[in-house]
């Protein structure tokens, strides 16, 4: 198979995960137990207004029909209306993703420029102090909960220091940057600690290869052993696990944006839990499912661009 | 003056379970043109004493001795020196060229980078030496295969192109490390006559390591046999072969069939080669040898001149000489 | 003795740091003379000093004494968040590997199904629709976490159930379920077992998140994300409420991570 028909089959894989997502998404809102309804309703939950709100929602049609109309709503990006803002999903959720993304794309940004640069330290001097301090930094930041390194952070640099906002967000792309600089920081750590242990590895793996001798044998300088031999076979496998770690990635801004009060979608899904805005939570879901399935698509292509092997 | 000198090479591996003596004293030249063969099973520490000659191997690897190039001290001179003489003067070819390519570089990059690192050419001038080499190892539509990778190439063409990359800078001196013995048994040949035909070509020394006594026999002009890291005998093909001087010599040439297999036995080596985690004190191959003697386990045989150019590390040559010319 | 002194150092401090956290969830009286709900209102938000080395909250509650009286529900999250997915992802991930062919390939679908949602998000979609608390969010782990176990313990069997062993147990007429759980289990569970310790630290971290967002364990459940959750209003003011019981819980992630890479170490177990 050659490589554009390898990659005109990876990009029409989306489609039916797309669909598998929806289906998921779907049976999971159906098969959990207790009434969304008399949830949403709370104490208003009459019979009459469930019946009324059921009506609504369509679910007093069998379970096919339902399943027909989500996926068609799906689809066609029509996924309700928020029940706490009164307008539609799509526009709430459209609002708010690109801060999210932002904060993810800083924080990915952030974990790298710390992770690649260190992990080749630690790899180079293994098992001598340089290692020993940086993995144990790592191992450190591996086991602090999100919540508890942005608490302090905000208490170090945003209320004793005072040199960044305590939360929020802002209108120009500059103080935009700005005040997602301890979100990012915050969420870039663990995610930056898990990319240097996997770089570190991987680097130790290509370093002992067969080609890195021969490199050495042609009497090449160290910086191209490093850079052509080294670097970029250890990344393939680095690459690989940025991708998939995409999701632990915005489980994180979850936590982030609300210990930073950032008006992106993590913060959104956790007050929608509490405003049982149900339509939103599904749609979250949904879209951040959908989001993360994109992002294993760029992988893949990344992976096809830096390694001949893959497609063919 | 010879090319290339060991002299009193020690390489010991330090790891977890302690230290490996893997080459134990090892001395031996190489002369310009000429065609040495180190021959020994695995674990002899062939493969090691080929790779210390570059200095190739790792950190934990602690080597003592000396090796001179053309002279100078090999293990002596800075960094810069020494990637001079890695690659354009001693090059290497290794034993799986799967492994031994980048997987993610073309082959012409490979070859490139080589011709950066020791020639003046520019960029036209050394994409045409890359065309040239490998139509010298004998790859067809090279122009096209210098765009490719190393896994769309066979498994001999793979071969053929690292001997190609080795060549790249016309080295005067190239170590291969069992380069035939990843590949089919008719590919094998191939590749053997290849190099033969570049050594005679290019006025190239070659030191070619392997298990094989039949590929020593068919390529090489000296021989030098290791066992248990220690140079045992060396000497011509022609005097090794048929008047072996060491007890270990004389046990692989009964044990691998011969012109006349058809009707001699074969005679298997009793026994297994020695752990090298502790020095042994005697001769290592005592605990396996027919012709042991007392002092075989107590005091270790130097190496010692039989005749012109043939030298041989055991007590026993004297009647290892007599019984097989008898 | 001997055994002790061969073990790595890392190993040994994350052995000696569950030990204690297990000491503290046996008997936190013994650690702290204060009772963890004791309001104190002659100690309002005191800054630690040496009576109350961690400080007081806001209801001059000493947090020594509740970080301590915490870690009983967060060693129980610990374990509870591990065992249920792994049991589960265990006994699928055996019967998936062993019978493999259309099973497999629908296993393999479903993985893929799954990682595409993120983690938390999808625990707390489930705990959303369940309602808070701990028992929902063990729920919640146990749907998501399964397969993570499943698919370790799928690519074990899959070697072994072509180990020479098995075919033995064959030509022997042992029943299936005989094969499987007397020998292809025993023989398959180790990487299991090294990755359960490693999840403990992520289940810490699930745990006590899920706590501080208000979707774990309830107040006056005492739990470390709980405690957190309580003193960040006084962030600015009193610092301590949130960053000592957040000490805790990095230490105790340590030592779950610590043994886990030491088992695995020790074992020899790839990851």
């Amino acid at each position: 198979m050659s490589r554009g028909a390898w990659l005109i089959s990876r990009l029409l894989q989306i489609v039916p995960t797309f669909l598998l997502i929806g289906l998921a998404v779907f049976v999971l809102a159906r098969l959990l137990p207790g009434n969304a309804v008399m949830a949403m309703l709370g104490d208003r939950g009459t019979d009459e207004a469930v019946e009324r709100m059921s009506h609504a929602l369509g679910l007093d049609q069998s379970i096919f029909v339902q399943l027909v109309g989500f996926l068609e709503g799906v689809m066609s990006g029509r996924l309700g209306d928020s029940l706490a803002f009164r307008i539609p999903v799509t526009r709430l959720i459209g609002e708010r993703l690109p801060v999210t993304m932002m904060l993810t794309g800083m924080a990915t940004l952030f974990a790298l420029l710390a992770a690649v640069p260190l992990a080749f330290v630690a790899a180079l001097n293994a098992n001598r102090w340089p290692d020993l301090v940086i993995r144990g930094i790592f191992q450190v930041g591996l086991s602090s909960p999100i919540f508890y390194v942005g608490l302090v952070l905000l208490t170090v640099f945003a209320a004793w220091l005072r040199w960044f906002p305590v939360g929020g967000y802002g209108d120009t792309l500059w103080e935009r940057v700005y005040h997602l600089f301890l979100p990012a920081m915050t969420l870039g750590l663990s995610f930056a600690a898990i990319v240097m242990r996997n770089l570190r590895a991987s680097i130790l793996g290509v370093i002992h290869a067969e080609y890195v001798d021969f490199a050495r044998a042609k009497g090449l300088r160290a910086r191209v052993i490093l850079t052509r031999h080294v670097m970029r076979n250890a990344l393939i496998a680095t690459v690989t696990l940025v991708g998939l770690q995409i999701g632990s990635l915005l489980g994180g801004a979850v936590i982030t944006e609300t210990v930073f009060a950032v008006p992106g979608v993590g913060r959104l899904m956790v007050d929608s839990i509490f405003a049982r805005d149900y339509p939103v939570i599904q749609a979250l879901t949904l879209v951040l499912a959908v989001f993360v399935s994109l992002a294993f698509l760029v992988t893949d292509i990344v992976q096809m661009w830096l390694d001949p092997r893959v497609g063919r | 003056m010879s090319l290339l000198s060991v002299e009193n090479l020690h390489v010991t591996f330090s790891t977890p379970r302690g230290p490996v003596h893997a080459v134990d004293g090892v001395s031996f030249g190489v002369g310009a043109g000429e065609v040495l063969g180190i021959v020994g099973e695995s674990g002899s520490g062939k493969s090691v004493t080929l790779r210390a000659i570059p200095k190739l191997l790792h950190a934990n690897a602690t080597v003592s001795g000396t090796v001179r190039w053309r002279g100078e001290d090999l293990h002596a001179m800075d960094d810069a020196r020494l990637r001079a003489v890695r690659g354009g003067q001693v090059a290497v070819v290794f034993q799986e060229p799967m492994s031994a390519l980048n997987p993610v570089l073309p082959i012409g990059v490979q070859i490139d980078e080589v011709l950066t690192a020791h020639t003046q050419f520019d960029a036209a001038a050394r994409r045409k030496r890359g065309i040239e080499l490998l139509g010298l190892v004998g790859i067809a539509s090279a122009a096209t295969r210098l765009g490719q990778f190393p896994h769309e190439f066979s498994g001999g063409m793979r071969q053929r192109a690292m001997i190609a990359i080795a060549l790249a800078a016309a080295p005067a001196l190239l170590l291969a490390d069992e380069p035939t013995t990843a590949l089919d048994v008719t590919i094998q040949d191939q590749i053997l006559k290849l190099l033969l035909r570049l050594v005679g070509e290019l006025g190239m020394a070659l030191v070619l390591v392997t298990h094989d006594l039949g590929v020593v026999a068919e390529t090489c002009d000296r021989v030098a046999v290791m066992y248990a890291g220690r140079l045992c005998e060396t000497g011509t093909v022609h005097d090794v072969f048929l008047r072996p001087h060491h007890a270990y010599t004389h046990a692989l040439l009964r044990s691998m069939p011969g012109e006349g297999a058809a009707r001699s036995m074969l005679v298997p080596i009793p026994g297994q080669p020695p752990r090298i985690d502790a020095p042994v004190p005697g001769c290592a191959f005592a605990p396996r040898c027919t012709f042991t003697e007392a002092r075989c386990a107590t005091t270790r045989p130097a190496l010692v001149a039989m005749a012109d150019g043939h030298e041989s590390a055991c007590y026993a040559a004297a009647r290892l000489g007599s019984e097989i010319a008898a | 003795m001997r055994l002790f002194k061969r073990l790595p150092a890392p190993l040994l401090l994350g052995l000696a740091i569950l030990a204690l956290m297990a000491a503290f969830a046996i008997a936190p009286g013994a650690f702290t003379p204060y009772d963890p709900l004791g309001f104190d209102f002659s100690a309002l938000l005191a800054a630690p000093s040496l009576a109350h080395p961690f400080g007081t909250d806001q209801f001059g509650r000493d947090l020594l004494a509740r970080s301590i009286s915490a870690t009983a529900i967060d060693l129980q999250i610990a374990l509870f968040a591990t065992i249920f997915p792994g049991l589960l992802g265990t006994l699928i991930g055996l019967l998936v590997g062993w019978y493999g062919g259309v099973v497999d390939a629908l296993f393999g679908r479903l993985v893929d199904l799954v990682v595409t949602f993120p983690f938390l998000v999808l625990v707390i979609a489930i705990v959303a629709v369940l309602g808070p608390g701990l028992v929902n969010m063990y729920i919640a782990v146990t749907i998501v976490g399964w397969v993570f176990y499943a698919r370790l313990m799928r690519s074990e069997v899959m070697v072994q159930k072509n180990g020479e062993y098995i075919a033995a147990c064959k030509v022997l007429g042992y029943s299936t379920p005989r094969i499987l759980f007397r020998h292809i289990l025993p023989n398959a569970i180790r990487p299991v077992l090294v990755y359960a310790v490693t999840d403990m630290a992520l289940a810490i971290l699930l745990g006590s998140s899920l706590g501080y967002l208000g979707l774990g364990a309830q107040p006056p459940e005492a739990e470390w994300g709980v405690l957190i959750a309580d003193g960040k209003n006084f962030f600015t003011t009193a610092p301590w409420i949130a960053l000592f019981p957040g000490t805790v819980i990095v230490i105790a992630g340590l030592g779950f991570s610590l043994t886990g890479d030491g088992l695995a170490d020790l074992l020899e177990v790839k990851r």
